[in-house]
């Protein structure tokens, strides 16, 4: 009999180490505090403790999955590499002009993020591609060479240089004979060129990507190459993997190459893990709402995939608002990330209205009620004081809440200035937060040209499933599904994720000129580098013909701004490809906006090509309403914005519902590091998975 | 709990203008619209008072829309709007000051009663006539003039008026495209606010709108109070199309509101940097909130406390049929000319003048021989200087103030059109000094690609008259406009750059705040070692 596979997924958060492991189907989870300087070190210690909870042993582990926001976080601290930056003549201050707009529009003392690599780093090259790709002005090697002179110097002290040449992405003759030139003069250097990390137009977008990949990548190489060491020593002999922000692994020497593709790997995990339930219960329109200490994360997953992106951005300086940040054009998993978590401050402002974040008291000082430092009311205290969350059962063993402060702070900070009591206060605050979070689902839906009340919602992390039912009724969606393991969701994602890469490129095409040849040599180009990515990574030597490949054309009519993805078959085009595009493209537009328009030219900027593993076979389950209607004694007096009143809730401990039990609401199921909440107007099955699902009590039931 | 049930839909009906916003920059084709923000889009009552703003968009389509759907309104007359309509203008005096923007109004209906309206405003890629710049001397030259009609009456297209469009303008599949655009947009919005007043069992906006009109009147007045009843006068000198204008204010405060008289500004110009009214108007309104309220939603009670006056005949109150095609070169001064009106009482909140008009080209690329066959192409840009020094901080370089608007990528625009933008860099030494500095302007190079030559449509502004600086900052740096071999080439109007030359634009830096010999010593030595000061 073949042995199970012994599989560790280890995702490192801003607070919190998840380490998950899987034996036998047997899923073992803890979670421990992240160690900032090594983070190495949390992560041996999670795994230790589930190795010694399942019994098993280092040297049995088949494979370990890593995912981090380390690189998220050198972006957002600044404490990346000292990187200098090369640009064509004449673009010096790209990545600081941005967009030359405000992110907000009525803030006159608006500061605006400071570029990634100062302009004292960034130096010019003469040398010029053109729009087509044709050389304009050759690349000058004698200005090269004493410019590369001037980075060696020791008082420069540049541990990466970044290249970035207009329209490299359409011709990287110049940057990669610069490439060349650096690594034979400068070998202790790491050196990034933009037609590698990201061939796509937009030099904005694409020199700020290089900027982050150079800036990140020796502090990334260094703790790759400590852990590998690590957890040799420790007995581990299976290969490293890291989930990359498409939703896929990529062998630990592509990690250390491209790390800005590990960039929002952990929400990317979560989403893979949304897929999987979404999968198991044959759901084809899945809203995944992952919400946590500081923010809510809320992504589209269409035929059990999540929908992805070409570019988006990370280190958001100002309240997430979008422009904040920094552009970053990878293939991403798309989702929005909101300042509404357990930990986000509320207050009253000058129209007498509640705001709630996207400030948040974190886990240092942390909410009121954890009588840690923290006086600001935050949601989680409004939770506490409406009996959401109570002292008895709250999941972490460490924090012993204290109702008390909660009401403390939430009459201070938001009762008084109403003019109100703390009850109504509390009410108030989950109200504004659960309508936030439902406002920035509804248009993330739109920009993406779908309706979400026909999404099932799948909610996972510490926060979700306490404001899940009351989202979906805001939505008007109509069935919400709390899988097992919630509060451990994005490392058990890591798991079940396949091997996989995207290679996208820009590549300029319209109706007028196209030619067919030089887009199948693009794919056939594109294939083999996704390929070559995921059989490097993936130990188990794949037979080529068994991968999945998945082609796009990103397409707009000639003048639009906006690109819409379009699959493609797995053909190569003839002289009349372009017809077949074209029907395509109006198809897909039309399922987007409602209709097509005639008479315009249409074109294609970009192509992708996705080459991923075959994913093994899901186990289907049958989601079902139970109808064994489990009851106890034991009660709780919670506030029901349903019945806008106070009501007896049911509380049932997760572990005791079985399969086919039904309970019904009002409930409050807890379970360690999480608590759902099931109101008045909702009933909740238990899945043969184990999922809860709650959907509306029957006329009949109620 | 009414008071809370209020606000989530107060909220709600935020997001569902933003929804309807974010439709609109999804399907667009201009330009403009799509890569520059330049949109807007509302929800009104049933007397034309809009009740919620979308946050994407620019001041100046923001605050004239709001006066906009009145005007549809009256002139539709009230017994002639019916369920399936959708109403059109591009009337600069009705809708958004210039050609260039239509502006399309939806009556909502709820159980056979109209309950209110949706409307949304985009600038299109052409309205026919010269094409987008100042030089024409009526309004009749500037483009095609659609006065308040019925795009759509009951469910039914005005083929008519679609095809005069398509007649008469440029690029018209993208332009027709444009006004679908706008008109689903719209529909976007009222879906949602179905659904919306569904789940809050509601048939009409009418309770919601007194309480959002109300608090926004409390709490605006509130903010009002921080300027102390007076008057409040500023004068600045731009550039104009040939001779320099002069821009008047007086603002005067009470407790109910700030009135702003531009009277003594100069006469109007026989080019189209000419202003109506509703467009100096909306950037007032901007520089009063930016500067008392800046976190208050717009709506029409925060924007009814301020009042506006010119006599008939001044730059900022053209009539038709004044030329306006280019109303934003003036129109953005009205912001740092309010704004400098009330610094005196708000000495630590107002910057310094700023680059202020945006620097947009607009290209007409033609082959350099007749007998090629190189096809003729049109490109747009925006550009921005620098804003300038505030109190307590450095102006930000190249960036648009109080335009809300974005620049074009340049590998994007060289895709576009046979351009080559050989330079776009920030612009040292341009920032006034100060204690604090003004932001940078930059330095653009451009050249036709081989082949080609240009028609080059200039609308600069900022080149004769420098922003100035406050408190004892000097001034910024003016902007400047020359070709390669040193030909003059002048700031406004459609010019020629034959292929081989380079167009060579220099934007004009911020003014600077402040004595500048008490400039911390950590901000000069930094300078230095950037390079933004040599």
């Amino acid at each position: 009999m073949v042995r199970n596979k012994i599989r560790i997924g280890a995702d490192v958060g801003g607070t919190f180490t998840d380490v998950v492991l899987e034996a036998n189907g047997e899923i073992f989870s803890t979670k421990v505090l992240t160690t900032y300087e090594s983070p190495e070190i949390g992560i041996l210690q999670g795994i230790h403790a589930v190795i010694a909870d399942s019994e098993t042993s280092l040297s049995e582990l088949d494979s370990f999955i890593h995912g981090t926001t380390l690189a998220t976080n050198a972006l957002i601290s600044r404490t990346g590499a000292k990187t200098a930056f090369i640009t064509t003549n004449g673009f010096r201050d790209t990545i600081e002009m941005r967009t030359e707009s405000r992110f907000e529009q009525y803030d006159l003392n608006l500061e605006l993020p400071k570029p990634l690599i100062e302009r004292k780093d960034r130096y010019v090259l003469s040398e010029r591609i053109s729009a087509d790709g044709s050389v304009l002005l050759p690349f000058d090697e004698m200005e090269a060479k004493n410019l590369i002179k001037h980075l060696s110097l020791e008082e420069n002290g540049y541990e990466a240089v970044a290249v970035g040449f207009i329209h490299s992405y359409m011709n990287d003759k110049h940057e990669s004979l610069f490439q060349e030139m650096l690594l034979d003069q400068l070998p202790n250097i790491k050196v990034s060129i933009s037609s590698e990390v990201s061939p796509q137009m937009r030099e904005f977008e694409r020199f700020n990507t290089v900027c982050a990949n150079a800036y990140v990548q020796p502090m990334m190489a260094s703790y790759l190459e400590r852990l590998k060491t690590k957890l040799a020593h420790a007995g581990a002999k299976c290969d490293i993997h890291l989930i990359h922000s498409g939703g896929g692994l990529i062998s630990i020497e592509s990690a250390i190459k491209f790390p800005v593709r590990l960039i929002e790997s952990g929400p990317a995990g979560g989403a893979i893990f949304a897929s999987e339930i979404a999968t198991r219960h044959g759901i084809d329109a899945a809203l995944s709402y992952d919400m946590g200490g500081t923010t809510a994360k809320i992504c589209l997953i269409d035929e059990q995939s999540p929908r992805s992106a070409k570019t988006f951005e990370v280190a958001r300086t100002h309240r997430f608002t979008k422009g904040s940040g920094m552009p970053i054009s990878i293939p991403v998993i798309e989702m929005i990330e909101i300042g509404a978590g357990g930990g986000s401050i509320a207050n009253v402002d000058d129209l007498k209205q509640i705001r709630v974040g996207p400030l948040s008291a974190g886990s240092e000082p942390g909410p009121a009620a954890y009588g840690l430092g923290g006086s600001l009311a935050t949601v989680t205290d409004a939770n506490v004081l409406l009996g959401r969350i109570s002292p008895e059962t709250f999941g972490a063993d460490d924090i012993n809440l204290i109702p008390e402060e909660s009401g403390k702070a939430i009459s201070t900070d938001v009762a008084e200035p109403l003019e109100t009591d703390a009850e109504s206060a509390a009410i108030g605050i989950i109200e504004v937060v659960d309508e936030n979070m439902a406002n920035a689902a509804r248009v993330h839906a739109v920009e993406n040209g779908r309706d979400v009340s026909q999404y099932t919602m799948i909610a996972f992390g510490g926060g979700a499933p306490l404001h899940a039912s009351r989202l979906c009724d805001k939505l008007e969606i109509e069935r919400l599904l709390i899988p097992p393991g919630a509060g451990v969701g994005s490392a058990i994602g890591f798991l079940q994720t396949p091997f996989s890469y995207e290679a996208l490129k820009s590549f300029y095409v319209s109706t007028q000129n196209f030619d067919h040849k030089s887009v199948n040599k693009l794919l056939v180009d594109l294939t083999s580098e996704a390929t070559e990515f995921v059989m490097d990574a993936s130990n188990e030597k794949h037979n080529i013909a068994s991968l999945i490949v998945e082609r796009c054309a990103f397409m707009r009519y000639a003048g639009q701004g906006w690109e819409i993805t379009v699959p493609l078959e797995n053909k190569t085009f003839d002289s009349l490809g372009i017809e077949l595009l074209k029907n395509k493209f109006e198809k897909t537009y039309e399922e987007h906006f409602g209709r097509a328009i005639e008479g315009l030219q249409i074109e294609v900027v970009g192509w992708s090509v996705k080459v991923t593993s075959p994913k093994p076979e899901t186990e289907k389950t049958i989601t079902v309403d139970s109808e064994n209607i489990v009851t106890t004694d034991f009660k709780r007096v919670i506030y029901d914005s349903v019945e806008d009143s106070e009501v007896e809730a049911s509380v049932f401990q997760r572990e005791k519902l079985n399969p086919g039990d039904c309970v019904m609401g009002p409930a409050i199921i807890v379970e360690n590091q999480t608590t759902t909440w099931v109101p008045s107007n909702k009933k909740l099955s238990t899945q043969q998975d184990e999922c809860l699902l709650i959907t509306k009590k029957t006329e009949a039931a109620e | 709990m009414n008071q809370l049930k209020n606000q989530v839909m107060w909220n709600r009906l935020i997001s569902i203008v933003e929804e309807q916003a974010l439709a609109l920059v999804r399907t667009a084709f201009s330009t403009s619209v799509r890569e520059a923000g330049d949109l807007s889009a509302g929800v009104y009552d049933t007397k034309g008072r809009m009740i919620a703003q979308a946050i994407t968009g620019t001041p100046g389509h923001v605050n004239t829309m709001a006066a906009a759907v009145a005007n549809f309104i009256e002139d539709i007359g009230p017994h002639r709007i019916y369920e399936g309509d959708v109403y059109i203008t591009n009337d600069p005096w009705k809708g958004t000051g210039h050609l260039h923007d239509f502006t399309v109004v939806t009556p909502v209906f709820r159980n056979a009663n109209l309950i209110g309206y949706f409307g949304c405003t985009a600038h299109v890629v052409d309205v026919g006539g010269r094409g987008f710049g100042p030089d024409a001397t009526e309004v009749y030259e500037e483009g095609l003039f659609v006065p308040i009609m019925k795009l759509l009456e009951r469910g039914k297209l005005n083929e008519d008026l679609i095809n005069i469009v398509r007649h008469n303008v440029r690029e018209s599949s993208q332009v027709i495209g444009d006004l679908h655009s706008l008109s689903t947009s719209n529909e976007t919005g009222m879906r949602r606010l179905h659904g919306m007043l569904e789940e809050f069992d509601l048939d009409d906006l009418e309770d919601l709108a007194e309480f959002i009109f109300e608090k926004t009147h409390e709490a605006t007045i509130k903010r009002l109070s921080k300027l102390e009843p007076g008057e409040y006068k500023n004068e600045m000198q731009v550039d104009g199309y040939n001779e320099t204008v002069t821009l008047k204010v007086n603002i005067t405060v009470n407790q109910d509101g700030a009135h702003a008289d531009f009277a003594g500004s100069s006469p109007t110009c026989e080019h189209g940097v000419n202003v109506p009214l509703v467009y100096a108007h909306a950037y007032y309104s901007y520089a009063m909130l930016v500067a008392l309220a800046p976190e208050m939603p717009s709506n029409y009670a925060s924007l009814a406390a301020f009042t506006v006056s010119a006599p008939e005949g001044c730059i900022l109150n053209a009539k038709h049929p004044d030329p306006v095609a280019v109303r934003h070169v003036t129109g953005h001064f009205v912001t740092d000319l309010c704004l400098g009106a009330i610094s005196q009482a708000l000495p630590h909140v107002i910057p310094a003048e700023g680059a202020g008009a945006l620097w947009n080209f607009h290209v007409s690329a033609r082959a350099s021989e007749s007998n090629t066959d190189l096809p003729p192409r049109e490109i747009l840009m925006f550009n921005s200087g620098g804003t300038g020094a505030r109190p307590n901080l450095d102006g930000l370089s190249s960036t648009a103030f109080p335009s809300g608007v974005r620049t074009m990528s340049s590998e994007a625009t060289e895709q576009v059109g046979p351009i080559v933008i050989w330079r776009k860099e920030l612009r040292p030494n341009s920032g006034g000094n100060g204690r604090h500095r003004g932001g940078l302007g930059q330095i653009i190079e451009l050249a036709p690609s081989k082949g080609y030559k240009f028609f080059f449509s200039c609308m600069f502004d900022r080149v004769e008259n420098p922003a100035r600086g406050r408190d004892g900052g000097e001034n910024g740096s003016p902007g400047k406009v020359y070709l390669d071999d040193g030909t003059p080439f002048d700031a406004k109007g459609k010019q020629p750059v034959p292929e081989g030359r380079r167009l060579i634009l220099e934007l004009p830096g911020g003014g600077g705040f402040g004595n500048p010999e008490e400039r911390n010593p950590d901000s000069i030595n930094n300078d230095l070692a950037q390079g933004y000061v040599s």
